[in-house]
């Protein structure tokens, strides 16, 4: 093994994985802010995306000549770009977090609309047609049955909802939204690439945190609707926690 | 009273195929009516006519003397139990859940609510206790049907309207469940219509029965007077070549006992000194049974006992007087 070799292979990786822990370490409280302001900007969206994605996806349900413009109507959105919208809605809206929560909404409804519609219309047919027979009305046939029973059908789109949330609330920091993109702005302009990585990687890390715990809660959901499922380990820890 | 009166109902579907033509009859207050017929014959139709879940194209019924079209179906679905083949469990709920929805539909108050919950799985053979807590996903088949059915009941209804509820369990289980009902019945005093395919069901099940051959009812009768007098082909054919058998099956040895001349004539009961009972009868056992052990015990009479009394006997030849009237 010559002297390059081991400098190529070797040292020039840990020299620059030692300068990534390096800035993460130096900028640490300002990563965390960052994140903080990243999960503020999705948790806002997701209150608001939510109620709204279900109410609309329930509305299909039941009113089924809706369900084609609607699905359709969501679907274009997503295939706006995310910079464009922005722009449109800064006339109406400003510039800072407003416009980005507004685009951010607009963009995961159609996971959890259509979730919402799968998950509603394709519960236990036995189960809707009892609640028929023993006089429940479609209000509290949605209430007690149809929506307890689609949770986590409606839960996996969410959890699609929140991965596309965090990848572009990144680029609301562009109209000043703040949050991780703050830094992955900068980092381009200044040309900083240990920023841009370090950046990164924890962007991905939350995206994957918050995938995760909706997944435990998914399949949570999925064993009190007594499906059989394959825990993982975390979730057979919670399980005996709950019960 | 009648409880439930179909007259001159038509049921057209909106694809125009014709469900039921012309159907008529009524149900006694708190007799079983059993509906049975081949798939696609309009017994399924016919029941949800009862609490709405289908509207009549032509003709009236009657619930309780009121045509139901002019009752709010809700309130009505409220009042009648039930049950169907798949059960419907709402698996997310717990056994106590799924049993109180319609009281609590109904808005019963939490202690009527608990109050009837106990009493119910107490009836189902079920312990509250063990039970009350557990996810539908956590019983057996048969006891899904059973909290099905005690769901059904919950509300106390007047009328139980059950879509072949035992025709998804294995066979010993449905006998039992079947058995179980039958008793059951004797307590609840409701007006039952069961829908079935299996004629052997419907002769156990029904006081009256209902044979519907593709959307018609050729015979509304007891089982007796169906298996004795069959009124065309088609429901000879639907009975079998075995109702002579059959004919055992629902008729239970106390309607054909004769008294005993002495107390003598017991031998068969004292020739058993290891206190097997099956050497003799009880006078609800049906004279299939009674046919049966005559055989087993290679004997041409056997006493009937009830409580520990000799009440009766019966006798080879009047068995099988039974099995030929009508043949």
């Amino acid at each position: 093994m010559s002297l390059t070799t081991v400098a190529t292979d070797w040292i020039l990786p840990t020299v620059v994985i030692i300068e990534y822990l390096d800035f993460f370490r130096s900028n640490s409280s300002q990563l965390l802010r960052l994140v903080l302001q990243h999960i503020n900007i999705t948790l806002i969206t997701i209150m608001i995306a939510l109620p709204m994605g279900v109410a609309l996806g329930t509305f299909i349900s039941v009113y089924k000549w809706a369900q084609t413009p609607i699905l359709w109507l969501a679907g274009i959105m997503q295939t706006v770009p995310s910079i464009a919208l922005f722009g449109l809605l800064i006339p109406v809206l400003g510039i800072g977090s407003p416009p980005v929560i507004v685009a951010l909404v607009l963009y995961s409804q159609l996971p959890i609309i259509r979730n919402t519609f799968i998950g509603l219309t394709q519960v236990n047919e036995a189960a809707i047609e009892a609640g028929r027979g023993l006089g429940m009305s479609q209000r509290e046939r949605l209430q007690r049955v149809q929506i307890p029973m689609a949770l986590p059908v409606i839960m996996a789109g969410v959890r699609n909802a929140i991965v596309i949330i965090v990848g572009i609330a990144a680029i609301g920091a562009f109209i000043g939204a703040g949050g991780l993109g703050d830094f992955l702005f900068e980092g381009i302009r200044e040309r900083y690439v240990d920023m841009i990585v370090v950046t990164t990687v924890v962007l991905s890390l939350l995206a994957l945190i918050l995938d995760y715990g909706l997944g435990v809660s998914e399949r949570l959901l999925r064993a009190r609707n007594g499906e059989d499922i394959n825990p993982t380990q975390f979730t057979r820890v919670l399980q005996k926690v709950i019960s | 009273m009648n409880t439930i009166e179909f007259e001159g109902v038509t049921k057209v579907y909106d694809d125009g195929t014709v469900a039921i033509e012309d159907v008529s009859y009524s149900v006694e207050s708190g007799t079983t009516t059993v509906l049975v017929g081949p798939s696609g014959c309009g017994k399924t139709t016919t029941m949800k006519l009862v609490n709405r879940l289908e509207d009549p194209s032509e003709g009236t019924v009657y619930y309780e003397g009121d045509d139901v079209q002019e009752l709010d179906r809700i309130e009505l679905r409220r009042d009648v139990g039930y049950v169907i083949q798949e059960i419907g469990l709402f698996d997310h709920m717990t056994v106590a859940e799924n049993v109180a929805t319609v009281p609590e539909l109904k808005d019963w108050g939490r202690e009527r609510i608990n109050d009837r919950l106990n009493e119910l799985l107490e009836l189902m053979d079920m312990p509250p206790a063990e039970y009350r807590d557990q996810y539908p996903r956590e019983l057996s088949g048969g006891q899904r049907q059973r909290v099905g059915i005690a769901r059904a009941l919950a509300g106390e209804p007047d009328v139980m309207l059950m879509d072949e509820p035992f025709g998804a369990l294995d066979p010993i289980t449905r006998e039992n469940l079947q058995d179980e009902f039958l008793e059951l019945q004797q307590q609840i005093d409701t007006t039952i219509l069961f829908v079935t395919h299996s004629i052997d069901e419907a002769l156990k099940m029904g006081d009256k029965i209902a044979i519907y051959d593709v959307g018609k009812v050729v015979q509304y009768d007891t089982p007796q007077e169906i298996l004795e007098n069959p009124t065309n082909e088609f429901v000879e054919d639907f009975v079998g070549a075995d109702r002579g058998l059959k004919r055992l099956q629902v008729t239970q040895v106390e309607t054909i006992m004769t008294k005993p001349a002495e107390a003598s004539d017991t031998g068969a009961l004292a020739a058993d000194g290891n206190g097997n009972v099956a050497r003799v009868l009880s006078p609800t056992d049906s004279t299939q049974v009674a046919l049966s052990r005559m055989i087993q015990f290679d004997v041409t009479r056997l006493p009937v006992v009830d409580g520990g009394t000799v009440v009766g006997e019966v006798t080879k030849d009047t068995v099988y007087d039974i099995a030929q009237t009508g043949a």
